[in-house]
């Protein structure tokens, strides 16, 4: 890694060109978001009627913003309740002692290795017989607890130092309360981490709402802009790309300052 | 690493726990049966119902002819696989399956490495470039679809205007088969970029620097270096991006439906795809579900051999 000084313009020009493959598709996305849907269909991307006026469209007369809403009450309960359940499940498995423990276990990372799209005749057949299809319920119910969630939670609660047990058991700790003042707030990175892994993961579905949600009252974000790509707004090109950016932004957002912390996760993981 | 975003915290499990589960140096209590059920119940009550007892129904009913709303009406025994595996048809997806994973795991890994190899290097204003190297992390396949098909899509699309220019014969990219698995494999290249670099990123910025210093001195060259201290330093690395990206890859389903529904001519008509065609265009879910079983197999076998070279990695 030694820099000889000629090199650099090059590494400099290298690095542009990616960025600009990287960028290319969200810059052109948002450009042509701006246009007017005649121009584009002209084919005249040098336009210079810029406005928001596609944005203004989309959000009057598609459900963009109702399909954001229910994306966040979706990958939120989900969230929320895989930090719950992951972590009930993996203290189980590190602090308490029970008959079948071991199997129970490799059962569940045996579940790691199933695609849930290899499953969806019959979870379907589930959710319709449940009463369930066309609701907030069936797109978070399956989705409550994860093997991947309590396996990597497992792996972070076996660092917990023997001693800090030993000590809560000398205070007179009962489980539940070792597990709430001890074991979460030590495993808070792990916890955060899978935070962050299941939101993104119940925003992102897309085949299992796609068979399961039938309105624009349930409908998740991913469906929605399927939706309105394939309805009559079909060849909007600015309004659907306004939609697209209009999705895209807040997980931008999320991103970049999230990537903060990941960044100093990753100086910590480095420098331990 | 462990402390990553979304799964970029998967290779930093400390994998040296994997193969034994139980909690050796912890002072446990004889009897907490009543509290495993508490612990565990919630999360056994819904694997149980929607992980488990559908890979076996799954498996139960790719035996059997089923009714439209999917209840199995004549055992058939393995007739179903029998069907499928000698229909050309099936062959011809699982051959466009193997096709688009196999480039979609080549260009992420190539183009993931170029990225992170030009980022690791310090230089004035490369926090800008490694910030948007990973910035396809942020986008969600509806909103890749999207932008791609107005890229490739006819006439204004980008590379048809680019092609005009420049006064090449015109590509119908989405309407014609080739180009069509060009460009859903593109797309999601694109898309994988993102999480692919930020992981073989953090690889790169823990190798350690004297194996480089020590190299140079030898009079190793750039290209040696790369492929003699960098990429065997970070092969696990490597070899988990490259499983979960295989993975990924097989279970793709929603850039196919946004830009080319399996079209044209079922050029692109991968293996979820056709399990979705099959159960719930066409009623089919005894075959549907054998098509499962086998994409099922395919993935479990890949995630199998994961686990087998995380396990391995420990030892030494």
């Amino acid at each position: 890694m030694i820099q000889t000084k000629t090199r650099k313009p090059l590494r400099y020009l290298v690095l542009i060109l990616l960025a600009v493959i990287i960028l290319g598709p969200f810059l052109l996305g948002f450009w042509t978001s701006l246009l007017p849907t005649a121009d584009i269909a002209k084919g005249a991307l040098w336009s210079t009627h810029i406005s928001f006026a596609n944005y203004a469209e989309a959000v009057k007369q598609t459900a963009i913003l109702r399909y954001l809403l229910n994306s966040f009450v979706i990958s939120t309960l989900t969230m929320a309740a895989q930090l719950l359940f992951c972590s009930l499940g993996a203290y189980a498995f590190v602090f308490l002692k029970f008959k079948g423990r071991d199997l129970l276990f490799y059962l569940i990372l045996a579940t790691m290795m199933l695609p849930f799209e290899a499953e969806v005749i019959p979870n379907f057949a589930t959710v319709r017989k449940l009463n369930l299809l066309n609701n907030y319920a069936v797109m978070v119910i399956p989705f409550l607890t994860s093997a991947f969630g309590i396996f990597m939670l497992r792996q972070a609660f076996r660092q917990i130092p023997p001693e800090l047990k030993e000590a809560a058991d000398v205070e007179g700790l009962n489980h539940w309360q070792f597990y709430w003042r001890v074991t979460l707030p030590y495993a808070r990175i792990s916890l955060f981490t899978l935070a962050a892994y299941s939101f993104l993961e119940s925003w992102n579905q897309y085949l299992w709402p796609m068979l399961t949600t039938f309105s624009d009252k349930f409908r998740p974000v991913q469906d929605g802009l399927r939706q309105l790509q394939s309805q009559e707004t079909f060849n909007n090109w600015g309004m659907i790309q306004a939609s697209a950016v209009i999705v895209v932004v807040p997980t931008l957002i999320v991103l970049f300052v999230g990537q903060h912390y990941f960044k100093n996760g990753l100086n910590e993981g480095a420098t331990k | 690493m462990q402390e990553g975003i979304t799964p970029a915290s998967k290779p930093g499990l400390k994998p040296k726990a994997l193969p034994q589960s139980g909690a050796k140096g912890f002072n446990l209590h004889v009897n907490d049966k009543w509290y495993a059920l508490a612990f565990l119940g919630p999360s056994l009550l819904i694997l149980g119902v929607f992980v488990f007892y559908p890979m076996l129904r799954t498996l139960y009913l790719s035996l059997f002819l089923t009714d439209n709303v999917g209840r199995p009406t004549v055992f058939i025994g393995l007739q179903n696989y029998v069907n499928l595996l000698t229909s050309s048809a099936y062959q011809a997806s699982l051959q466009a399956t193997a096709v688009y994973v196999i480039g979609v795991v080549a260009f992420t890994l190539i183009l993931g490495l170029l990225l992170a190899q030009m980022a690791v290097r310090k230089l004035a204003g490369i926090q800008w470039f490694r910030t948007i190297f990973s910035a396809t992390m942020g986008v969600s396949v509806s909103v890749a679809a999207i932008f791609w098909l107005f890229i490739f899509s006819p006439s204004v699309g980008l590379f048809d205007q680019i092609g005009n220019l420049l006064h090449l014969p015109l590509v119908q990219w989405l309407t014609t088969p080739g180009p069509a698995m060009i460009a859903v494999i593109i797309s999601t290249v694109w898309m994988n970029l993102g999480f692919t670099f930020l992981i073989l990123f953090g690889a790169l910025q823990m190798v350690p620097q004297p194996l480089y210093e020590a190299a140079a001195i030898e009079g190793a060259s750039p290209s040696y270096q790369f492929f003699h201290v960098t990429i065997p330093m970070i092969s696990p690395t490597l070899f988990f991006t490259s499983t979960v990206t295989l993975i990924g890859a097989f279970k793709s389903f929603g850039l196919i439906d946004l830009m080319t529904a399996g079209g044209p001519n079922n050029a692109t008509n991968l293996m979820v795809y056709q399990v979705y065609r099959d159960a719930f265009l066409n009623g089919n879910y005894g075959l549907a579900s054998a098509e499962s079983v086998i994409l099922a197999v395919i993935i479990a076998l890949f995630t199998l051999l994961q686990f087998k070279f995380l396990e391995k990695r420990v030892t030494y």
